[in-house]
């Protein structure tokens, strides 16, 4: 008997015999010798709990964390601060435990906070039509180019090099299992470049996805990049970083159909990459073609206000090899992180959280570049990430930062090898001005004394 | 007992449902931002005004104690697996413990930035290694990836490496084999990963029809996805049989592990025969639901399937000169279906389904399947005595982690269907089954208690039940119009469906 | 909802579909028994105008709740009019299914397919 049940000898004794069987062996009767165990698992014994914790913070202590050094890293996932208030009412057993609300009458809770998550991002995207969330981002954008398979059938996905890399690659993963081809269009001066994109769209066209800000930090024009679509039967798609649509225009307004994004910025901690969450906004139109949990309003038998999953119809339990996904789980948890976080941000907040981080990714690219050996690598609008190119081999830049404390962003050169020198620096309200005077000194003298190794070593 | 529990509006239904949105003021607010503490450059410059936002988000403005409150008070108008039994078939809602959630918040798991230098992120790594050797054993499969966001991520995993397995040896199949008892996302997950759906009909034990099958699997068939036990909590007998048709026919197996609970150091998916397993971490292993995820939804696979693999993977690299050994991420791997994900999958429950089984053991895990069989059996047995002829179970006498009843002959005689049932347990205080699922049943309601409920606790469910069938042999409107005591009443779902409200008019 | 009926004069596919002929066009909805056993029906998604129909195919999907559902054509041709009320008050096809809650009027390419459905006797019979 482990600790997580409760069966006594007595209790044993008393089930077995209204089942009516001598033992749990014969409960197992059914499984054909061939395929028994007849062995006990090769796994450790088990573990007190304090025991278990303590080799789950040794475990802990052996990453280096975003409490443990002063990091610039981001490229889909920030250290933002993540309000007290979240983590109490995370783990609150209401929210913590229940399953998907097949019940609404006992998850009136859970639903109603479907119901703000999705008018929270509505606001945000400036688009009509929110779901409850799906896995997270980079398979959010692949998502939303099955969305335009279904609705359209065309072929052909036209992607900008500009969406994260994790997103393209998820994105080729899925289209080859349905069949179609995703066509990669180039960068130019740091964005989208506007004649590939718009010569690359046709009538095969069944989609057209960039990112907002790309994944080099820059800032495109999402309202000529959904123009260049609009003669076109292509699904505008836009993935989004949630933060800076405090202040930038929304895709609502730029004539892009879907807006998905990684929803870690809003309320959700890093770790390591997961759970987070992703959201997925649509037009009126794909209402009935969105994937996933959607909660809407209704009333009771009594006339009271009430929540339920609606739209049903769409899903993999009721439409089965014609839903609109395979999704099942949403990630109900985090996307309340993520409507938490925007209330607590609030209206005011939320812009100047934008106009902070604006100012203080202006202060920081100047700051830098400033330093010998570090120019940008575009010169766009940044608002929260920038990418520079450096005259020295990057990783061992990172490695002499990091032994003072300092990660000062991410290689690109694997993701684009363009840019060998490439390293993307983000910012978040935790990086004040004196932790990105700290970065300059330190970034600056690795970068020269990385040179100072390479003249000698040449 | 009915009337009490059937008159009268508790504080919680006398309070109407106010959004977030329609509390606070103009002017409130949570948030404190930063000052300015870098020169003010003109942020028209910096940002033109073509790019710009002309009009905020009209997100609410209100004060910290305010917005407290309100979640607070929305999360009391949820039921929940801490407070009360929660036998929701097929979903294996055990006891969460607390220590999962204590280890997951630790700095260095909760603060790690998945972009980490591997170097720097070495305990992550070792972490998740040290899961996917568990998860392999306990599968009886050499190889996994942990980076599926869910189960229904893991199948279209699955489903893509057949694909990819088919293709690297020159062969174009177009159909998959799904059980009528499948899950619906095993189908769903099939036309997204561009196949066809067969479907095969179930034999008269509960099991996959073998003739059918036979009829069904030929060259053109790339793969069969079944759970077993399945969803109508049977032990298909014919499974080595089965795994003979399917790789007679050069297709793979799949296995669909929504059902694993049942079978913990029993018996393992790859010792049956099948090349991919998913795991629903969430399931088998105790990841807290919360109210509809996150989930995660791991795979285990044979050797032929290992080149396909999702990237990246881990490396354990073993040290030199009593160096301890390095765990690394190896993405060069030329015959990979690719990434199905951002990052390395949702490494938070990674850290809670490790703790789980570090608890557990070998023997901890193995005792938790026995015990959740034990308990349906038991459960079922209980009822049968109870409950009887109007509420049988639709397949045999014993089951394995879950079973499933049928109500028709209930709403045949006492006027009240299975939806009915399950709203009056509403007023008992616990989580009705799973309804309506499998289809293949008649008024079905599946039921699975798990290991982690008392004897007493499936006494008073299925006095429960008994008290519900009594009480509609003389009233069956009572049930009819049920639940009475919960924050809100029958809901009309019609309603929401044709004129849909999904946001709050602001 | 309506009380259980099956208007004579009108012809029946076994799907539960019913047709209304007159001259070369005809007019198609489902039965009561079939908007009975989908119960309230909150979405229908018509078909558009200038598509063809075939006969024993669907031509257009009635959704309840929690279910989804094909219509199936009686008889073929080509659609040249969709009950376009039927966008906002679906429910029409629960309370009225013969008449307002009629789907799809088709310029029907093949009068003789009209001898292969049932009529009123025919059609109830295989429901007992």
């Amino acid at each position: 008997m482990s600790t997580y049940t409760a069966t006594t000898p007595q209790d044993l004794e008393t089930m077995l015999a209204e089942i009516g069987v001598a033992s749990i062996d014969e409960l197992f009767a059914a499984l054909p010798e061939g395929v028994r165990l007849g062995r006990p698992l090769d796994l450790p014994a088990g573990l007190p709990e304090q025991d278990v914790y303590a080799h789950l913070r040794e475990l802990a202590e052996r990453n280096v964390s975003a409490e443990d050094e002063l990091t610039f890293l981001g490229a889909g996932m920030y250290d933002h601060y993540v309000p007290a208030l979240i983590d109490m009412l995370m783990s609150r057993s209401e929210f913590l435990t229940p399953y998907t609300p097949y019940q609404p009458e006992i998850s009136q809770g859970g639903l109603q906070v479907m119901f703000e998550y999705q008018t929270a991002i509505s606001e945000l995207t400036a688009l009509p039509v929110s779901n409850a969330s799906v896995y997270e981002g980079p398979s959010a954008v692949a998502s939303a180019a099955y969305l335009a398979k279904l609705a359209n059938g065309r072929r052909k996905v036209v992607v900008s090099r500009g969406v994260h890399p994790h997103s393209r690659e998820t994105l080729l993963t899925y289209a080859h299992g349905y069949g179609a081809e995703v066509v990669e269009v180039g960068l130019k001066d740091g964005v989208t470049d506007a004649e590939a994109w718009a010569a690359a769209i046709d009538d095969d066209t069944g989609a057209v996805i960039f990112q907002q800000p790309n994944f080099l930090g820059a800032v495109e024009d999402a309202a000529a990049l959904a123009e260049a679509a609009k003669g076109s039967s292509a699904v505008v798609v836009g993935a989004y970083d949630p933060i800076p649509l405090g202040i930038l225009r929304p895709p609502g307004e730029c004539g892009v159909d879907v807006a998905v994004g990684e929803g870690q910025p809003l309320g959700n901690r890093l770790d390591f990459g997961g759970p987070s969450f992703g959201f997925f906004a649509a037009t009126e139109a794909y209402l009935r073609r969105m994937p996933g949990r959607i909660a809407g309003e209704t009333t009771d038998v009594d006339g009271r206000r009430g929540f339920v999953l609606t739209l049903q119809t769409r899903e993999q339990h009721i439409r089965r090899e014609k839903a609109t996904s395979n999704i099942c789980t949403a990630q109900a948890l985090n996307a309340l992180a993520g409507v938490v976080y925007l209330a607590w941000l609030g209206r005011r907040g939320l812009v100047e959280l934008g106009e902070l981080l604006l100012q203080r990714t202006h202060y920081a690219r100047e700051r830098l570049t400033a330093l010998d050996g570090v120019e940008a690598l575009h010169d766009q609008p940044v608002v929260r990430e920038f990418a520079l190119s450096l005259d020295a081999d990057v990783r061992r830049v990172i490695e002499r930062c990091q032994d003072h404390g300092v990660n000062p962003g991410y290689a690109l050169g694997d993701d684009y090898p363009e840019h060998p020198g490439g390293l993307l620096v983000a910012l978040t309200e935790q990086r004040s001005r004196a932790d990105i005077d700290r970065l300059a000194d330190v970034l600056g003298a690795a970068v020269a004394a990385e040179r100072t190794t390479a003249q000698v070593t040449a | 007992m009915s009337e009490a529990l059937t008159t009268g509006a508790s504080p919680l239904q006398r309070e109407q449902a106010v959004t977030v949105f329609e509390k606070g003021a103009p002017g409130r607010r949570a948030f404190a931002c930063p000052e300015l503490d870098v020169p003010e450059a003109d942020p028209a410059a910096l940002l033109p005004a073509g790019l710009r936002r002309s009009e905020p988000a009209r997100l609410p403005e209100i004060s910290e104690p305010e917005l407290v409150r309100h979640y607070v008070r929305l999360s009391k108008r949820n039921f929940d697996l801490d407070s009360g039994f929660y036998p929701l078939g097929s979903c294996t809602m055990k006891h969460n413990p607390r220590l999962h959630e204590r280890v997951a918040a630790l700095p260095g798991h909760a603060r790690l930035h998945p972009l980490q230098d591997p170097d720097r992120a070495q305990g992550a790594l070792e972490l998740m290694w040290r899961l996917e050797r568990s998860l392999s054993e306990i599968a009886g499969l050499p190889h996994v990836s942990l980076q599926p966001s869910a189960g229904s991520h893991g199948e279209l995993a699955g489903v893509l490496l057949t694909r990819a397995y088919h293709e690297d040896r020159g062969e174009t199949r177009h159909k998959v084999l799904t059980p009528d008892t499948a899950h619906g996302t095993n189908p769903a997950t099939v036309t997204m990963a561009g196949y066809e759906v067969v479907k095969v009909g179930t034999n008269a034990d509960g099991g996959v029809d073998i003739d059918d099958l036979r009829a069904k699997a030929d060259e053109d068939v790339a793969c069969l996805m079944l759970t077993n036990p399945n969803t109508l909590g049977i032990f298909d007998q014919n499974i080595e049989e089965i795994a003979r048709i399917v790789h007679g026919v050069g297709a793979t197996l799949y296995y669909d592990g929504a059902n694993l609970n049942a079978v913990m150091g029993r018996s393992r998916p790859g010792d049956m025969g099948f090349d991919i397993v998913h795991f629903n971490l969430h399931k088998s292993f105790t990841q807290p639901h919360g109210g509809g995820g996150p989930g995660s939804g791991p795979i285990a696979v044979s050797d032929r399937m290992e080149p396909y693999l999702m990237k990246p993977v881990i490396r354990r690299v073993q040290g030199s000169n009593g160096h301890a050994p390095r765990f690394e991420l190896d993405h060069d791997r030329p015959k990979s279906i690719g990434r199905l994900r951002g990052f390395q999958g949702n490494y938070g429950t990674f850290v809670r389904a490790y703790a789980y089984i570090r608890s557990l053991g070998a023997e901890g895990l193995q005792d938790a399947s026995e015990t959740a069989v034990l308990n349906a059996n038991y459960l079922l047995a209980r009822l049968r005595a109870l409950v009887g002829a109007e509420l049988p179970a639709a397949f045999g006498t014993l089951c394995m982690h879950e079973f499933v009843l049928s109500g028709a002959p209930m709403k045949k005689e006492l006027g009240i269907r299975t939806l009915d049932l399950a709203k009056r347990l509403l007023d008992h205080g616990f989580h009705p089954p799973t309804v309506y699922f499998p289809l293949l049943v008649d008024e079905a309601m599946l039921i699975e208690p798990t290991e982690t409920e008392t004897k007493e606790t499936l006494d008073a469910f299925a006095e429960a039940v008994a008290a519900i069938v009594a009480e509609a042999r003389e009233d069956p409107a009572i049930a009819r119009n049920a639940p009475y005591t919960t924050p809100v009443r029958r809901l009309d779902e019609a309603g929401a469906a044709k004129r849909p409200v999904i946001r709050q008019p602001l | 909802m309506a009380d259980a009926s099956y208007p004579d004069g009108l012809l029946y596919h076994p799907e539960h579909d019913w047709a209304r002929v007159e001259g070369d066009v005809a007019t198609f909805g489902i039965t009561w028994y079939a908007q009975d056993s989908l119960g309230e029906v909150v979405f229908f998604e018509p078909p558009e105008v200038g598509t063809q129909t075939k006969q024993g195919e669907p031509y257009a999907e009635v959704e309840s709740v929690k279910a989804v559902s094909d219509v199936i054509a009686p008889l073929s041709g080509e659609i040249v009019e969709v009950n376009a009320g039927l966008g906002d008050k679906p429910e029409v096809i629960n309370e009225d299914p013969y008449g307002e809650g009629w789907m799809v009027k088709v310029k029907l390419s093949d009068a003789g397919e009209a001898d292969g459905l049932l009529d009123q006797a025919a059609y109830t019979a295989t429901l007992s």
